[in-house]
């Protein structure tokens, strides 16, 4: 449509498969070809083996995929409950309250996330607030980060709502309580589930703020891809990476399913 | 959707609001406070203790030491800077390259373009280190590209030994950062009527000329919001730079980390913390105001 000579076209597509097959594919396969090789001192990986992912599936490493698991549902349902409460609580307030409750919300992603984890170490790791050593202040940490972006997706979904469904349930004589649960939340559904994908998906890649905080009894899958390949293992760090990345997509994959039914239904 | 709150009739009656009226009623803004006191606790009063921190050398007492010491000592000025200019070009970097590749996504459509976008969006939920992690075995020492030259030539090793230095932790920033400029463009692209394009193009304009008065007008916004976006990610970015575990890169977020869990130097890694906030805030804040002024 813009470049309508055939010869043109080919040109740009060319270009384009230059800059994008060695900048975003490529690093993805290399990942999935470094975690099945033995050996890499040549152009492509040698000796195929599957000895990566036995070792990926057990042991501490296994324990750090469901440690990253728990962690990751339990601080995207604590998100999205905060970060829905806070977007519909600010959609109810006048233009300035809500500004300033949308700034407030926001400002855990304009903060670093070293810093934030800095901070809660540094908050929680005396009385009464005792929560250092403990599993406790990993799930915090995310919970704070992903929390930003639930509400985001919230609040931006709030926007897009047409009241005439919850005006025509309250003038039929809905309670507000009635309303939200019975029309308000269904209509968010959609934005709901994706952001707890968004949220999800967020929590099991966090490293910045879990290398600050977390506890040598709670050690999230990145932190095992770190020290694996700290310690010169890099091929076992592949094989951790690629085990998070498809456990990343099977869930978001669950998620889209649920979105698309929630849509239709 | 909307057949979705409809379809499901209220199967009682609700209660008439008369007899609701004779409650007390909960005022509006009160719906507010516990979110804003649950963020208060867990992020706003942690932060507040960072700054007070940042006044409390580990000799004890309030002071401005803390300060003198970090501001003057080379380590934290050599990391101000390379993160200022590692963040200022990855941001460019990503939005050139960003719109160049949306731009062939929308308008000059091949089959599989939809599927590259969906790539787009599976790529923006990986985390960042992973980039790292794969640029060590594409340019490491033993890596592919090494490999490959030495391999052809015979050498005993191969040319691209950048990636330990701050170019390394730029390609790892731009690779992983343009997604987030492509995405808010494929959105804004689609907003774009052809007919528009067509008409330019009939009245005897050449792409270039299509791309910068109808195109881009349209992209601004979207453009200036991947950029600050990206800006900030990249001036908090941890994990690429950790990875690279280069001794030569440090940036302010490896600053801090280093400080507190490597030294267990609390006051220094506070009052590097406070100035890497102020950095990102700042920035943002610049940023905001010079694409405003752009007319984004």
């Amino acid at each position: 449509m813009l470049v309508h000579s055939r010869k043109g076209k080919w040109a740009t597509w060319a270009v384009f498969f230059l800059l994008f097959l060695p900048l975003f594919a490529l690093p993805l396969l290399v990942v999935l070809a470094a975690s099945f090789a033995t050996n890499w001192s040549s152009a492509l990986p040698s000796g195929f083996t599957t000895g990566h992912y036995t070792a990926a599936t057990r042991g501490a490493s296994l324990q750090a995929l469901t440690t990253s698991l728990v962690t990751a549902v339990t601080a995207s349902l604590l998100a999205l409950v905060v970060g829905t409460w806070a977007a519909l609580a600010a959609h109810a307030l006048k233009k300035r309250g809500r500004r300033v409750l949308d700034a407030l919300f926001m400002l855990p992603v304009a903060v670093p996330s070293v810093v934030v984890g800095l901070a809660i170490l540094v908050a929680f790791s005396q009385p009464p607030m005792l929560l250092n050593g403990t599993r406790w202040i990993v799930i915090l940490a995310h919970t704070v980060l992903v929390t930003a972006f639930a509400h985001q997706s919230v609040s931006a979904a709030l926007a897009r709502l047409d009241p005439a469904y919850e005006q025509a349930a309250a003038s039929l004589g809905a309670r507000p309580s009635y309303v939200l649960w019975r029309v308000r939340l269904p209509l968010l559904l959609p934005t709901l589930t994706a952001a707890a994908g968004l949220c999800f998906a967020l929590s099991m890649g966090e490293l910045s703020a879990t290398m600050m905080l977390y506890p040598p009894d709670w050690t999230p899958l990145p932190v095992q891809i770190y020290a694996a390949s700290d310690r010169g293992a890099l091929f076992t760090g592949s094989a951790l990476a690629v085990v998070l990345m498809t456990t990343t997509v099977l869930v978001l994959f669950a998620v889209f399913r649920i979105r698309t039914k929630a849509s239709y239904r | 959707m909307a057949s979705a709150a409809m379809a499901a009739p209220p199967k009682k009656h609700p209660k008439s609001p008369k007899s609701s009226g004779s409650r007390p009623r909960i005022p509006t803004w009160a719906w507010a406070l516990p979110p804003v006191a649950v963020l208060g606790l867990v992020f706003l009063y942690p932060l507040a203790l960072v700054v007070q921190q940042s006044f409390q050398p580990d000799t004890g007492g309030t002071s401005l030491q803390p300060y003198a010491d970090v501001l003057a000592s080379p380590s934290f000025l050599e990391a101000l800077r390379t993160t200022v200019w590692i963040a200022v070009a990855a941001t460019v970097g990503a939005l050139v390259l960003g719109f160049v590749l949306a731009l062939v996504i929308a308008f000059v459509p091949f089959p599989g373009g939809k599927a590259v976008a969906r790539f787009i969006d599976v790529f923006l939920s990986f985390p960042s280190f992973l980039i790292t992690l794969a640029l060590l075995f594409i340019y490491g020492t033993v890596g592919m590209a090494n490999g490959l030259w030495t391999d052809v030539t015979g050498a005993a090793e191969g040319p691209f030994q950048f990636l330990t230095t701050p170019w390394g932790v730029l390609l790892a920033e731009i690779t992983y950062f343009t997604p987030f400029v492509m995405r808010p463009l494929l959105a804004a692209f689609s907003g774009i009527d052809t007919a528009q394009l067509e008409v330019a193009s009939s009245l005897g304009a050449r792409p270039a000329r299509i791309v910068r008065q109808v195109i881009l007008p349209e992209a601004r916004p979207a453009l200036a919001a991947g950029g600050s976006l990206v800006l900030v990610l990249c001036l908090n970015e941890f994990g690429i730079v950790l990875f690279t575990g280069a001794k030569g890169v440090t940036t302010l977020p490896m600053l801090v980390y280093s400080k507190a869990i490597l030294e267990s130097d609390y006051p220094g890694a506070c009052v590097v913390a406070v100035v890497n906030v102020l950095v990102s805030v700042g920035l943002y804040g610049l940023y905001r105001v010079v694409s405003r002024r752009a007319g984004a």
